[in-house]
């Protein structure tokens, strides 16, 4: 496909995604509804991985531009990071360790329990 | 004339644009985890603004065309997902624990710490979402009614502490098994941390990889049940 045409189908997706949005009866992001999307059409083999190549490759690459002009918009929610300047920071910082954590000893106890049922079966 | 150059959305493209090129530039040459370049972009943009006396509506006219990728960006997170099944069938039990503990932890003592401490409404929407992926906490900060720019902004200090600390932390806490390292890696500070976790090891990369599809997904489901 050319980049235009792969441009059209991602944007008919995120369009398509928007009106699904619309019609739930809860809050759903649309743009996690376009990734699911993508995401069955890629699955049922609608669509292939190279054929999106050069438009995805640069999404990719340049995702973390797209989230600048969000950060930018601080400027306009100062007060509100200032009042909140150090819950946010210890909340966030504190907490991101306790998931590591967690996860990770969750995940090893299910990784022991699954060998020591794979090893009775044997 | 300063008024035809501001009132064109050129003017917040060219900004963000160059001040991309020139943060990612800069964390390349000195190689400084800390000098994000989402961060260090918007910072230099913000000071220009300031600095020059440019209202934030004349950025945004610029700046909304680049918002209005958003969506594209977050489907193709998709690819990531679909390039990976085979990884992740191999290790699908271990992945949906993974990410499902690492979801509910992080969601739910965020949501405790913030009734506790105070934050309202808008800012505890916005800090919901810190350990998913930036394009994923946009969109569930959004649909909560959480400040963008304060999510944005906790998902990169999240990202940055994953990536820094996860050395210490599998020293810490004992997690020894790769599997584990790389979905914990992924769980807390998912694309930044996986950086990191490609440099710990090739399966630690490979799964902190996939918790970033994974996490965000379930993080929006559980997004729907939480009281807020």
């Amino acid at each position: 496909m050319s980049v235009l045409a792969q441009l059209a189908v991602i944007f008919a997706i995120c369009l398509a995604a928007e009106g699904l949005a619309a019609l739930l009866p809860f809050a759903f992001p649309a743009t996690v509804l376009a990734m699911v999307i993508l995401l069955v059409l890629l699955a049922v083999r609608a669509l292939k991985p190279r054929q999106l190549r050069e438009s995805s490759g640069f999404l990719l690459d340049h995702m973390a531009m797209f989230f600048v002009p969000g950060c930018v918009s601080l400027i306009k929610y100062w007060d509100v990071m200032a009042a909140n300047l150090l819950p946010i920071l210890l909340i966030t910082i504190l907490t991101t360790p306790l998931v590591f954590c967690v996860t990770g000893h969750a995940v090893q106890l299910t990784i022991r329990l699954l060998q020591k049922r794979g090893g009775d079966a044997q | 004339m300063m008024e035809a150059l501001t009132s064109t959305p050129l003017l917040g493209l060219i900004l963000t644009a160059a001040a991309f090129a020139l943060a990612r530039w800069f964390q390349k040459k000195t190689g400084w985890v800390l000098a994000n370049p989402t961060v260090v972009s918007a910072a230099m943009i913000i000071a220009l603004l300031l600095l020059l006396d440019i209202p934030y509506d004349d950025y945004a006219r610029g700046g909304d065309f680049v918002n209005l990728m958003l969506s594209p960006v977050t489907a193709i997170l998709a690819l990531g997902i679909y390039n990976q099944r085979d990884i992740l069938k191999k290790n699908f039990i271990p992945v949906l624990v993974g990410c499902t503990v690492g979801c509910a932890v992080s969601m739910g003592s965020v949501l405790l710490l913030c009734r506790l401490f105070g934050p309202d409404q808008a800012v505890t929407a916005a800090m919901l979402p810190k350990s998913c992926t930036t394009a994923i906490a946009v969109g569930i900060a959004e649909a909560k009614g959480g400040v963008v720019a304060i999510a944005v902004a906790c998902v990169i200090i999240a990202g940055t502490v994953g990536a820094v600390g996860a050395p210490a932390f599998i020293k810490w806490f004992h997690v020894t098994d790769p599997v584990a390292q790389g979905l914990a890696i992924g769980a807390c500070s998912h694309a930044l941390g996986t950086t990191k976790a490609r440099e710990i090891g090739e399966l630690q990369g490979a799964m902190s990889s996939i918790s970033i599809g994974i996490c965000g997904l379930l993080a929006v489901i559980f997004s729907l049940f939480l009281p807020l």
